[in-house]
């Protein structure tokens, strides 16, 4: 009787307790989804922020001098000229190493691996973990390489978009798979029951299906080579270039290299310039992500 | 289309999680197994490919050799015990000395000030995304967090030393610091490190089952009390995974701390003084152009050999425990 009684006054207890902080209105609830927003707002307040101090410091200096002028010693000549170029061909030159060597690893590891195989857990295992190595210590990898095969010069083309491939092949192998593994296995079988090798059931079936989603994860992967420095810095890129790369042996500079060349610059102009630079690079970026969400939406195949 | 490639995959991190397999079958789980009879071309085309896989391997043995090697003739010359356990930081000066404790410290300040902002606000973002937002609302948010994370570091480290620093820091609160702080660094970071917790703890919320949550709310429970008691308990090794990478980004970030956390070696003692971090120095005296294989080459080995082993130890917990919340439901 007595431990009726007791579990009744639980249930009593329960019950007050429901009424006190219970229902979606209560005041604890309210505070904790103001809460939650807050943090959000948090995060809108400083990217609001960012992007209007770096607009109304970078405005004054963002003309067409910014593309049309390598840099100089005195901030009101200085552009980009050589940082925009040197991007392009090193982020050219990232593409060409990364994307294919992505796609055919991802490939392996999605449709001819045996998850039973322990080496290839290990290279899943692998992979997972080089997306998360610091980027600085690919371009230290890039350096002892350099070392090891006698390149006497280090700030080349052909360097940086080394550098840079290796730090993004991960991102393109995990985005592969993601786009591999979302085509349905009725298309591989239909595709071997009609009598295609395992090959040509992924060149002409999987890999097609998959090309949206391998688009839009290079594009984003790309992206991110576009705006890192740490690498390319320890290829010696923080040099004073004056003139366009033409080759893969040029020496080179690049946007994020320019804009942290700039920051340390004590004159206020080149802070400017840095500022000029960075909106360059903000809208670039924006136009790369618009694209990959816009080849996501409209060309992925919902099945 | 599944769920998980409707997220995006700008948020690099958030794909590092992604490593559930195609459903487990009890038998073959690829397409070789249907071969019939052997074509010696589809042979090769398949090494081709699994020698790419392979490549992925060889990177990170040519990381730890390329580490490694410079490290162990930095390590011939400076005892390691100095390196780890020496306070003064000093491979420029005359009488060089190269205890790694400075170094280490200002690592430690602007990734723990890093935590402090990103964990409340990522883990806030992701329980509303998670629990709380409509569909419609989420496609909001969630390419707010991925513009966030598509900034390059160049930039956040400008806004730190220029705004945070130099305009609110010191013009607007008057705060007695120099040019640079950790603590700019730090809350700059933590920002940039907000879409990482977010988006992974917003997936291991969302994998927790919808029944946990009913049954939850059928026992009288508002969303707060699921959220906190229900859903945040059962995603818990998710959540942490995540918090662990947004620790491993925090250390290997270079360009933010060396635009404004300063280059000055010295053990700091206060979120207001300069400091120069692991990568910070790295970034920093790769500046300078050192011969290989000279002493002052081999210390940048050195200092990236000790960020690759922590990072890669924090990296291979957090990868564990994702795989593990991955596998529970």
């Amino acid at each position: 009787m007595a431990s009726l009684g007791k579990l009744a006054a639980q249930g009593a207890a329960a019950t007050t307790l429901k009424s006190q902080n219970g229902g979606e209105y209560s005041a604890r609830a309210i505070g904790f989804l103001f809460a939650l927003w807050f943090s959000l707002f948090v995060a809108v307040l400083f990217l609001g922020t960012l992007i209007i101090v770096t607009v109304i410091e970078g405005a004054p200096k963002f003309s067409l001098n910014l593309f049309t002028e390598y840099s100089s010693s005195n901030p009101d000549n200085a552009g980009a000229r050589a940082a925009i170029f040197g991007s392009v061909f090193v982020i050219a030159t990232t593409a060409v190493l990364a994307i294919p060597l992505g796609v055919a690893a991802a490939t392996y590891l999605e449709e001819f691996a045996d998850k039973r195989r322990w080496w290839n857990r290990l290279i899943e295992l692998n992979v997972q973990n080089l997306a998360a190595v610091p980027s600085i210590v690919y371009g230290l990898l890039t350096l002892g390489l350099l070392a090891t095969v006698g390149f006497k010069s280090k700030n080349f083309v052909l360097a940086g978009g080394i550098a840079l491939a290796l730090l993004i092949l991960p991102v393109i192998v995990i985005a592969t798979r993601e786009a591999i593994r979302s085509v349905p296995s009725e298309i591989r079988q239909g595709s071997l029951a009609l009598g295609a090798s395992p090959w040509q059931t992924v060149w002409r079936q999987i890999l097609p299906s998959s090309i949206p989603g391998i688009a839009t994860g290079s594009i984003l992967a790309l992206s991110r080579a576009l705006g890192e420095a740490a690498p390319l810095l320890l290829l010696g890129a923080l040099v004073y270039v004056t003139f366009d790369p033409t080759s893969l042996m040029s020496g080179f500079t690049t946007m994020p290299i320019q804009i942290f060349s700039w920051t340390g610059r004590p004159q206020e102009g080149f802070h400017e310039l840095a500022a000029a630079a960075s909106i360059l690079l903000l809208v670039l970026l924006v136009i790369m992500n618009g694209l990959a969400i816009f080849i996501r939406n409209r060309f992925q195949k919902r099945w | 289309m599944n769920k998980k490639s409707a997220t995006f995959p700008v948020l690099v991190i958030d794909d590092v999680a992604g490593s559930k397999g195609p459903a487990q079958l009890p038998g073959p789980s690829n397409i070789s197994h249907f071969a019939g009879r052997p074509r010696p071309g589809e042979k090769i085309i398949k090494g081709v490919l699994a020698f790419s896989a392979a490549l992925t391997v060889v990177i990170t043995v040519g990381i730890l050799i390329a580490l490694i090697v410079p490290g162990v003739e930095f390590f011939v010359n400076v005892p390691i015990w100095d390196f780890l356990f020496g306070t003064r930081w000093t491979p420029m000066f005359a009488d060089a000395d190269y205890g790694v404790l400075p170094l280490v410290s200002a690592t430690i300040w602007t990734t723990v000030l890093a935590l402090i902002i990103a964990i409340p606000f990522g883990l806030g973002a992701a329980v509303l995304m998670s629990e709380y937002a409509h569909p419609k609302l989420r496609a909001v948010l969630k390419p707010i967090l991925e513009v966030l994370a598509g900034i390059p570091t160049v930039v956040y480290g400008l806004f730190a030393l220029q705004f945070i620093q130099l305009v609110v820091f010191k013009e607007w609160l008057q705060l007695d610091t120099g040019a640079f702080s950790v603590l700019a660094a730090g809350l700059v970071m933590g920002i940039m490190i907000i879409p990482t917790i977010a988006s992974i703890s917003e997936d291991a919320m969302s994998a927790v089952p919808m029944s946990l949550r009913q049954g939850s709310a059928a026992l009288g429970a508002n969303r707060m009390q699921t959220s906190v008691r229900v859903v945040f308990p059962a995603a818990l090794s998710g959540i942490i995974a995540a918090i662990i990478l947004g620790v491993s980004r925090a250390v290997g970030e270079t360009m933010i701390v060396a635009i404004a956390a300063g280059s000055q070696a010295r053990i700091v003692t206060g979120p207001l003084e300069a400091g120069q971090t692991m990568t910070g120095f790295i970034a920093n005296a790769a500046l300078g152009d050192s011969r290989v294989g000279s002493l002052e080459y081999n210390t940048l080995f050195a200092v990236g050999l000790l960020l690759f082993i922590i990072t890669l130890i924090i990296n291979m917990i957090s990868i564990r425990l994702v795989n593990k919340f991955r596998q529970v439901y």
